[in-house]
């Protein structure tokens, strides 16, 4: 699998995002201006602060000429990884249903918590079970998800919430725990926690995070079988 | 032309600046004060008005969490 990573200014996890892609293929940065995505399988959209989170995290992003192709990847049905920002970003660029908001808490917070994996038959579960618990470090100020209930009860209907907070974990006040939703065809998929930090015992705390980036994989070897 | 757009978090969504700013005023010894909600305001210059709303639709507020005003000021 080779994998593109955005980096825009601000970007600020592009680099664990290429050190964890690496782990289970090739990887790449791509910065904003660049509409080539240079051939790759899958692409990741980065956490951090691009274009300085102005107006709302992800709204100036999502015009970038890089997004451009990428809404275009997406609809082909390429594999979109969005985590932090980047699931903000995909959010603004309406790959992904709903909207994240300050937290409930109004703070930047920092926590390693656990996440609950809800649907397994993903492209970016498959390495995973239902049921299974993830150990992932999350960090953010915007990380409250919303859609309005219609939206939330279709979501659930067709396994679009594929990842929750365990109970107790959801500090920013996500409605139903949701951390991490994918869209309709499967193949975009937002989280606000960090499976990119998560990928050595040293400084991640587990290597669960590794399970999204193989799930990936997966699916794309699996598509080219 | 100029021209400001008001934005404002949608009713029923949870605003934690609106809270914030409630439960601090009355600690100021403001009492009587309600429903508070903390929104956004962008002010500019437009040749052509009739672009504002997409403007707002596209980039300035975000219509699922969001409703803007739009209000010309000549």
């Amino acid at each position: 699998m080779k994998c593109g990573v955005l980096q825009f200014p601000g970007s600020c996890d592009e680099v664990d995002a290429l050190q964890a892609a690496e782990r289970v293929g090739e990887a790449e940065l791509i910065w904003h201006g660049d509409r080539d995505l240079r051939g790759a399988d899958a692409i990741v959209v980065p956490g951090g602060f691009s274009y300085g989170d102005y107006l709302r995290a992800g709204a100036i992003a999502r015009f970038a000429p890089a997004m451009e192709s990428v809404i275009e990847f997406a609809r082909e049905g390429g594999l979109v990884l969005g985590i932090c920002n980047g699931f903000q970003v995909l959010c603004e660029a309406r790959l992904l249903p709903g909207a994240l908001l300050v937290n409930a808490n109004r703070r930047f917070t920092f926590r390693q918590l656990d996440l609950e994996v809800l649907n397994a038959e993903t492209s970016f579960t498959g390495a995973c079970s239902a049921g299974d618990r993830l150990s992932i470090p999350a960090k953010h100020a915007w990380g409250r998800y919303y859609a309005d209930e219609p939206t939330l009860a279709a979501m659930r209907e067709r396994g679009q919430i594929v990842l929750r907070y365990a109970p107790g974990e959801n500090f920013n006040g996500s409605l139903h725990d949701i951390a991490g939703v994918c869209n309709e065809a499967g193949n975009v998929f937002g989280l606000m926690p960090h499976p990119e930090h998560a990928i050595d015992e040293l400084t991640g705390g587990s290597t669960d995070g590794l399970r999204i980036f193989e799930s990936m994989r997966l699916a794309v070897e699996g598509a080219r079988a | 032309m100029r021209a400001r757009v008001l934005i404002r978090p949608k009713q029923g969504i949870l605003d934690p600046q609106g809270v914030a700013v409630e439960r601090a005023l009355p600690a100021l010894g403001f009492a009587g004060v309600g429903n508070v909600h903390v929104g956004r305001l962008v002010e500019l210059d437009v040749q052509d008005a009739s672009q504002l709303q997409p403007m707002c639709e596209k980039l300035l507020a975000n219509p699922l969490v969001e409703d803007f005003e739009v209000e010309l000021l000549g």
